[in-house]
């Protein structure tokens, strides 16, 4: 019914004779008859603007979002605000309907997001070169698989299992394909066992690969861990979250050759898991073997400052079946977002707001370690997340939570056979001390329900976890 | 001001201290010393340096930038097999509704229902689009699906006790194609193209044959990048399924047929979607996009992981819809959570929109416009120095050769192209497919005017007039844009590719 075509019958009538057919059918003559369509697709008809607009109007109603429950959920992907000029910028069509700029000149606006892009990055993660953004987290620590093996000649992955369970996993989907190994390295009070790893790393090794914070909201001993890499010639792949380079020492100034990450928590939606984007930092040494595109500063004919696409020699569009990855269309509103977010918060704002996350945390960890039935899974410092264990069913407890409005966090169990009941709890700034004392509140409540403790007493075990 | 005298400053070189926009929560909580939280030696010790602006300089700053953008909502945007289609704002509303866009993606299934059954609608849908039963709507673009299709192709052979090394593809194919075998695992062989632009046959029976255990997948793009429709269609895939291999379809020219020819009922066993060509995701200046992948009933195993499913309700309840995780002979996760759902929900909108009739409709005037376009393009001083390439009736775009131009004007084809820079328009893909010389790719869509399509031509007509006077004119072109001509070799050579700071 919405066409978003022209063509009336007197322009048909007129095209067809320019092209001197009868009829559109005859351009479809080249499509053998039994290979036609004989029939019409089996999909409803078209519908009005405004029906279509009720019709998904009324499926996101059936979603509980973070506007109808507190949402303490993080694992990977967290709801921060976005402030409103991100919105307004991205919208600007402009930004939103050019594709990638092949054609430089008129395209100064997004290279040149591209390039401060690219600088902010930089900035966060410590490491000199940036790309301007690939698909999403996981996928660009396997593309960092990709280019270790490009880069070592080696074919073996030591991954900790600190690493996001999704990103092990799309390794090693990955690695099936380009022929490597992946092995995983466990974990010792939360954080990466430094002895196993130590144990684990040999001359064959492409890369170790890290989180930082780690899946159970560890903060990890980087610069440590990765010394076993460095004396046996393998890269040091840093999987870091972009909100906490604000406090945390970023990858760069430990070691690490390669800084990546999932982008969502700048300027980037929930979204359901995506579109966000994936940044991926590295090394000089690296530059030429980096995935995705790059923009750089050049100038015009005229001696006019100007960015264009650099070292495209790497890309699949010039080097085919040689390229250091094939990756074409990625993220590049998605990195803009970042981009508009990070100036928005400022050198300032941006440290302010990774000291706000990382006090509320502490308050959030020490309020529900207070909860009769919550112990902390790990004692290892945090950021933003932790990890409890709770001494019910986590399904249970999240469920009670959710009758009152809260979603209490991750069920760890989901990915970690080993925490059963653990439960994993992201703070953001839109997560107010007083959400979190009804957190505290709540899981007890729920943790005694399913224990069937009712006690009055139960709920906080020591006087100093009361606010 | 004019564009080009406009100071060139990026927002760190507009930074300066104390300035700020955010303003943020107070903590609430104790403000304890961070070192008494985290080890000193695990935090920053230097703050990176951001940008310090104020919030009117910030927008100001993006908004010259986004001047400086030529984009599709502007003006006419023929790029050869990226579909530049007008990107309904309807589905920018509805995919920014608080119920998609703060839906956690780890949400319990039970409590994201209205997600998953909208993902499951354009699973159905894309499966009924493409001819094939199954959708996973996981990979984030067209090359992601592109990895995809060969992981399943390499977990089909592994099931059946097979190691096939070759992936065959047509020199007309698109770079991601080579590039993803590589990323596989598998070895590229190239096959020739034939007078018709077609797969040469007898160039696919001999590659075959050289090794039919070997041949894996042939991965075709129908119709293919020159824009014609490959009639030996039926007996390439008799030919790739005798030999044990599965046959991939590249999607990125899928708006050429929508509800005209379905490509599993060409054989394809695995096809992937460009959301953001066919399906109106915006292209954001390079992403973000999707590119769902459908397959055929004997891939359908290895399909990643999770898959949304529907589970039919007992007792009188309505059906459930689920992630399912139990896939054991799944390739696994291609990346994390379940894909760019934003897209979905915009490609959902899209799909709601034009219905079965609309869609067809879409890709009969994609091809009536381009077929259009062509034949004006025959006119004039355009049909002599720029021929088409195949001279036959095309789909949804066509290639023209510049070859004549170069000789009789001493004019390549990215002279021709920035000079339609002046014009207004941007320029086709150019030097794409390889194997004509001196390449234009257009493809104009089918929510382009006539009037538009004979504003292209005419200028193509003047710039063409205009080189036989001076043809100077064009290859210093282009003159009105907010830069010229940039020097691409000095950004490869000694690249500059972060702002450096001074002190």
């Amino acid at each position: 019914m919405t066409r978003y075509t022209s063509a009336t019958p007197d322009d048909r009538a007129e095209m067809l004779a320019a092209i001197g057919v009868d009829s559109v059918d005859e351009l479809f003559a080249q499509v053998p008859d039994e290979l036609r369509l004989d029939r019409p697709l089996a999909l409803p008809p078209g519908m009005s603007e405004a029906e279509v607009f009720e019709r998904l109007a009324a499926l996101a109603a059936r979603n509980a979002d973070a506007e109808r429950e507190v949402c303490f959920v993080g694992a990977g992907m967290y709801d921060h605000y976005v402030p409103a000029i991100v919105d307004a910028i991205t919208q600007r069509s402009e930004f939103l309907t050019p594709y990638t700029p092949y054609q430089p000149e008129i395209s100064q606006g997004g290279l040149q997001a591209m390039f401060e892009f690219q600088t902010a990055m930089s900035e966060l993660t410590g490491l000199p070169i940036s790309n301007a953004g690939l698909y999403e987290g996981p996928s660009s620590v396997a593309s960092a698989g990709y280019l270790a093996m490009a880069a070592t000649g080696r074919r073996r992955f030591l991954v900790s299992r600190g690493l996001h369970p999704h990103s092990r996993e799309t390794l090693e989907t990955y690695a099936v394909g380009y022929g490597a190994e992946v092995v995983e390295v466990g974990l010792d009070g939360g954080e990466t066992d430094a002895a196993a790893l130590a144990a684990a790393v040999d001359d064959e090794t492409a890369a170790v690969f890290l989180q930082s914070p780690n899946f159970l909201g560890a903060v990890e001993r980087v610069e440590s861990l990765g010394a076993a890499a460095k004396e046996h010639g393998a890269l040091l792949v840093v999987a870091c979250d972009p909100m906490t380079l604000g406090v945390l020492k970023p990858p760069g100034e430990q070691g690490a050759d390669i800084a990546l990450g999932e982008g969502q928590p700048l300027g980037n939606r929930l979204d359901f898991g995506g579109p966000s984007f994936g940044f991926f930092c590295a090394t000089e040494e690296q530059i030429r073997r980096m995935p995705g595109r790059i923009a750089g500063e050049t100038d015009d004919v005229d001696g006019r400052r100007g960015f264009v696409l650099a070292l495209q020699t790497r890309e699949q569009h010039i080097r085919r079946e040689k390229a250091t990855h094939n990756i074409c269309t990625a993220q590049a509103l998605n990195a803009l977002a970042a981009m508009v977010h990070l100036a928005w918060l400022g050198k300032e704002g941006y440290r302010e707001l990774g000291e706000l996350l990382v006090r509320r945390t502490a308050y959030a960890r020490e309020r529900l370690a207070a909860v009769a039935g919550v112990e902390l899974l790990h004692e290892a410092p945090v950021a933003r997340e932790f990890a409890v264990a709770l001494d019910a069913p986590v399904d249970r407890v999240l469920e009670r939570c959710a009758e009152r409005g809260i979603a209490a966090g991750y069920p760890l169990g989901r990915d970690y056979p080993e925490y059963e009941n653990g439960l994993l709890v992201a703070i953001t700034e839109r997560r107010t001390k007083a959400q979190i004392d009804d957190l505290a509140e709540a899981l007890g409540a729920a943790v005694a329900a399913e224990t069937g403790e009712f006690g009055v007493d139960m709920t906080h075990k020591s006087p100093e976890g009361a606010p | 001001m004019n564009a080009q005298d406009e100071a060139v400053l990026t927002i760190y070189e507009r930074s300066k201290a104390g300035r700020r926009a955010a303003t943020l929560p107070s903590a609430e909580v104790p403000e304890t010393p961070l070192e008494d939280l985290i080890p000193a030696e695990l935090l920053r010790s230097e703050p990176p340096r951001l940008p310090e602006v104020a919030e009117p300089e910030i927008v100001r700053h993006y908004n010259r930038l986004s001047r400086r953008n030529f984009d599709l909502d502007t003006g006419f945007y023929p790029l050869g097999s990226c579909t530049m289609k007008h990107n309904p704002r309807l589905n920018e509303r509805v995919a920014a509704l608080p119920g998609h866009a703060r839906l956690h993606p780890a949400q319990d299934p039970r409590r994201a229902q209205g997600a998953l059954e909208l993902m499951w609608l354009l699973q159905e849908s894309l499966a009924e689009i493409c001819g094939l039963p199954h959708v996973s709507l996981q990979p984030s673009a067209g090359s992601h699906g592109e990895l995809a299709g060969l992981l399943l192709t390499r977990a089909y052979h592994a099931d059946r006790g097979e190691e096939r090394r070759k992936v065959l593809a047509p020199d007309t194919s698109h770079g991601t194609n080579p590039a993803s075998v590589s990323m596989a695992g598998y070895e590229v062989v190239k096959v020739a193209t034939n007078e018709r632009g077609g797969v040469e046959m007898d160039d696919l029976r001999a590659k075959i044959d050289a090794g039919p255990d070997d041949v894996a997948c042939l991965m075709l793009t129908n119709p293919n990048t020159l824009g014609l429709f490959d009639e030996n269609i039926a007996e390439i895939a008799a030919l790739i399924h005798a030999a044990g291999g599965t046959l991939y379809y590249d999607g990125a020219n899928l708006n050429a047929v929508m509800g005209h020819s379905r490509p599993g009922d060409m054989g394809f066993d695995i096809v992937h979607v460009n959301l953001h060509k066919s399906f109106s995701q915006p292209h954001g200046g390079g992403g973000p996009g999707a590119g769902p992948i459908a397959v055929s009933e004997r891939i359908e195993p290895y399909l990643p992981r999770p898959q949304v499913v529907r589970r039919e309700g007992g007792n009188g309840s309505g059906p459930f819809f689920d992630l399912d995780l139990d896939r054991p002979k799944s390739i696994g996760r291609l990346r994390g959570f379940q894909g760019n759902f934003g897209v979905f929900v915009r490609s959902c909108a899209y799909i709601l929109s034009l219905g079965a009739d609309g869609l067809a409709e879409a890709s009969e005037t994609a091809v009536l416009n381009a077929n259009y376009l062509k034949a004006r393009l025959a006119e004039g001083r355009a049909g002599e120095r720029l021929p088409v390439a195949f001279d036959r009736h095309c789909m949804h775009e066509f290639v023209l050769s510049g070859k004549p131009m170069k000789r009789e004007l001493g004019l390549v084809t990215l002279d021709l192209a920035k000079r339609l820079l002046d014009f207004g328009f941007h320029p086709p893909t150019v030097y794409f497919p390889l194997l004509v010389e001196e390449a234009l790719m257009v493809e104009p869509t089918e929510t382009e005017t006539k009037e538009s399509l004979d504003a292209f031509a005419d200028a193509i007509e003047q710039i063409l007039a205009e080189a036989e006077d001076d043809p100077g004119l064009a290859k210093n072109a282009p003159y009105t844009t907010p830069v010229r001509r940039l020097d691409e070799v000095k950004a490869t050579r000694k690249p500059v590719v972060r702002q450096e700071f001074v002190g």
